[in-house]
C-alpha cells in the first residue's frame, strides 16, 4: 500500500521559490498538489527540506483546516500513528495526537521508555522496524542528534521528526512561522532569538527556515550557549542576509517585531551560582517591554520556567500560547500531506 | 612525476627501506607521518597476511618529508583510494605489475565517504551502538557527518575508525 520513493528528498526537487502566492486560487491549488507529490510517503526530518513557496503552501493549509477542521475530520479514519518519544513530552506528542484523531485516525504510543523493550537494550533501529508493522506513520523524538535520519533508512513508512537531540524539531518550526505569520507577517521580519541557542533544536529549525523569508535574525545568548558552528555556517550557505549575535538583548529589542525566547536549562551550568546569573540576564517581564514596539509579537516553545514573567501573559505581546495550540492545525496539515493518497488533497477547488 | 621514487631506487640506503613491489600498490607523497592513518583507511593491518612495506618521513623533493606505502599483492581502486585525500592530498597512486607501473593516477576528493570515519560528537546516533555505517559529506574544507551535522575542520586523521 504504501510506495515510498526511495531517496526523495523535498528539496533535491527544485521546487520554485517563488511569488506562486500572487497567483490565483488555481495556482494556488497546483502548488499545493505539487507538494503533497513531494511528501506523499516521505520522511519530515528536517526544514532543509522545505522552499519558501513549501512552507507557504504548509501553512495555507493548516490556516484552511484550523478554519474548518470538519472538512477532513474523516480523511484518515483508520489511520494509526505510532508514537515513539524517548524523551518527555507533552505538548508535541499531545498534538500530534489530537491532530491524528481529528483526522479521523488513532495512534499507537510506545509509552515511557521506562516501561519499554528499549529499557532491555534494543536499538532504535529495531525499535522502528517493529513499530512500523503497527502503524501507518511514525512520529519519533530522540535524544540523539541524527537519530530520525538513520531511523528513517530503517522504515518504509513515513518517519516525522519531533525532535533529534540539539538537532531539528520541523513541525516545530512550522507551527512557529504559522503563529509568525498570523501575528506580525514573515515579510520583511526582524527576529530576536533568545536564550539557549546551542543546544535548542527549536531554534536551530527555525533559523534555517527563516532564510527562505530573508528575515533578519538576532541572535542573543550567554556566550556559553551560542548557535553551534554548523548552523553558523547553513545561515552563510544560504546567504541569510543580518545574521547578528549578541549576548544582550537591550540594544536590539526596539527594533524587533518578534521575540523568540527559549529555556535556559539549569544542566547546562556547572553550577547554580552561575546558571542563576547568565539565566537572569536573559529573562524578561513588563520593565523589559518598556523598551520595545508596541506591535512586539512574543513567542516561547514552551515549557517555560521563568524566562517571562507571568504579568506579560495577558498583554498583546504575548502569542506562545496560541502558538502551543497552532500545533494541532500545523501537525493536521502536515500528516494529511504525508499520508493521503487520494489526489484531492486540500479539499475540492482541486485539478 | 616520480622525483623520489628514482632517487630512493637508486639507493642502496633507500632501497633497504622500502623494497620494490613485483604486483600490487605504491601510495606515493604522502604527509610525512600520515602512512599509518593510510593503511588504517584502507584496512590493512596486516593480519590478513598482506606484504606492506611503509617507509616514513622519506626526504623528497616535493613535499621535503614524504611517506610512502607499498602493498604487494593488491590494486587499490580509485574509489578505495579517494579517501585518502583527506587526509594524503598529494598522494600518487601507482599499479605496478611485473615491477613496472602500469598505471598512476592522484587520489580525488570524493563526495561522500561511507565508513571510515566515526563522528566526533558523542550526542551522534552514530556512535550509539545502532547498525549503522557512518557517512559523512565531503566540505571544500572539511568533512561533515550526514546524520548529525557536526563539522570537522582540522584533525581528521584522529576520526577515522581503527
Amino acid at each position: 500500500m504504501i510506495c515510498r520513493v526511495p531517496g526523495l528528498h523535498l528539496v533535491a526537487t527544485g521546487s520554485p521559490r517563488g511569488d506562486w502566492l500572487a497567483g490565483s486560487n488555481g495556482e494556488i491549488q497546483g502548488a499545493r498538489h505539487s507538494l503533497h507529490e513531494r511528501m506523499r510517503h516521505d520522511h519530515l526530518i528536517t526544514s532543509k527540506q522545505f522552499s519558501r513557496a513549501d512552507i507557504e503552501t504548509i501553512l495555507d493549509y493548516a490556516a484552511e483546516i484550523g478554519d474548518d477542521p470538519s472538512a477532513v475530520a474523516d480523511r484518515h479514519a483508520g489511520t494509526l500513528l505510532g508514537l515513539l518519544f524517548f524523551e518527555p513530552s507533552t505538548r508535541t506528542k499531545m498534538s500530534f495526537e489530537t491532530a491524528m484523531k481529528r483526522l479521523g485516525g488513532d495512534v499507537v504510543d510506545m509509552g515511557s521508555i521506562e516501561s519499554s523493550s528499549v529499557k532491555k537494550g534494543e536499538t532504535l533501529a529495531d525499535t522502528v522496524r517493529v513499530i512500523e508493522g503497527y502503524a501507518d506513520a511514525l512520529v519519533l523524538r530522540h535524544p540523539k542528534e541524527g537519530s530520525a535520519t538513520m531511523a528513517s533508512e530503517f522504515v518504509d513508512v513515513p518517519l516525522v521528526n519531533a525532535g533529534d537531540g540539539a538537532g531539528q524539531h520541523p513541525t516545530q518550526t512550522m507551527l512557529d512561522l504559522y503563529t509568525i505569520r498570523e501575528n506580525a507577517g514573515l515579510d520583511d521580519l526582524t527576529i530576536g532569538i533568545m536564550g539557549d541557542l546551542k543546544y535548542g533544536r527549536t531554534v536551530h529549525s527555525l533559523a534555517y527556515a527563516l532564510t527562505n523569508f530573508d528575515a533578519h535574525q538576532h541572535f542573543i545568548s550567554p556566550e556559553s550557549l551560542q548557535l553551534p558552528r554548523e548552523v553558523v555556517y547553513d545561515l552563510h550557505q544560504q546567504d541569510a542576509p543580518g545574521i547578528r549575535e549578541h549576548d544582550s538583548l537591550e540594544e536590539i529589542l526596539p527594533s524587533l517585531d518578534v521575540l523568540y525566547v527559549t529555556r535556559i536549562q539549569r544542566e547546562r551550568f556547572p553550577d547554580e551560582n552561575e546558571y542563576q546569573k547568565v539565566a537572569g540576564e536573559y529573562q524578561i517581564d513588563a520593565d523589559t517591554l518598556e523598551a520595545a514596539s508596541d506591535d512586539l509579537t512574543i513567542m516561547h516553545p514552551l515549557p517555560r520556567v521563568d524566562e517571562i514573567a507571568p504579568e506579560i501573559d495577558e498583554t498583546e505581546h504575548a502569542a506562545y500560547f496560541e502558538q502551543a495550540h497552532n500545533g494541532v492545525p500545523v501537525r493536521m496539515a502536515l500528516l494529511d500531506l504525508l499520508l493521503s493518497d487520494d489526489k484531492a488533497i486540500g479539499g475540492e477547488g482541486d485539478e | 612525476m616520480s622525483d623520489d621514487h628514482d632517487h630512493h631506487d637508486g639507493n642502496d640506503e633507500h632501497e633497504l627501506r622500502v623494497s620494490k613491489i613485483r604486483d600490487g600498490t605504491v601510495i606515493d607523497h604522502v604527509r610525512g607521518g600520515q602512512a599509518l592513518n593510510v593503511l588504517a583507511i584502507l584496512g590493512i593491518d596486516g593480519s590478513d597476511g598482506e606484504e606492506v612495506s611503509v617507509g616514513m618521513n622519506v626526504p623528497s623533493d616535493r613535499l621535503a618529508r614524504k611517506d610512502i606505502v607499498k602493498v604487494e599483492g593488491r590494486e587499490l581502486s580509485q574509489d578505495e583510494v579517494d579517501v585518502l585525500s583527506l587526509i594524503a592530498p598529494d598522494a600518487t597512486i601507482n599499479i605496478v605489475r611485473d615491477f613496472d607501473v602500469v598505471e598512476k593516477h592522484r587520489v580525488e576528493r570524493p563526495d561522500v565517504v561511507d565508513g571510515v570515519l566515526s563522528c566526533p560528537n558523542a550526542g551522534c546516533i552514530t556512535t550509539s551502538g545502532e547498525p549503522v555505517t557512518s557517512r559523512f559529506a565531503v566540505l571544500e574544507d572539511g568533512v561533515r557527518c550526514g546524520y548529525c551535522g557536526t563539522i570537522v575542520r582540522e584533525e581528521i586523521a584522529s576520526l577515522i575508525d581503527t
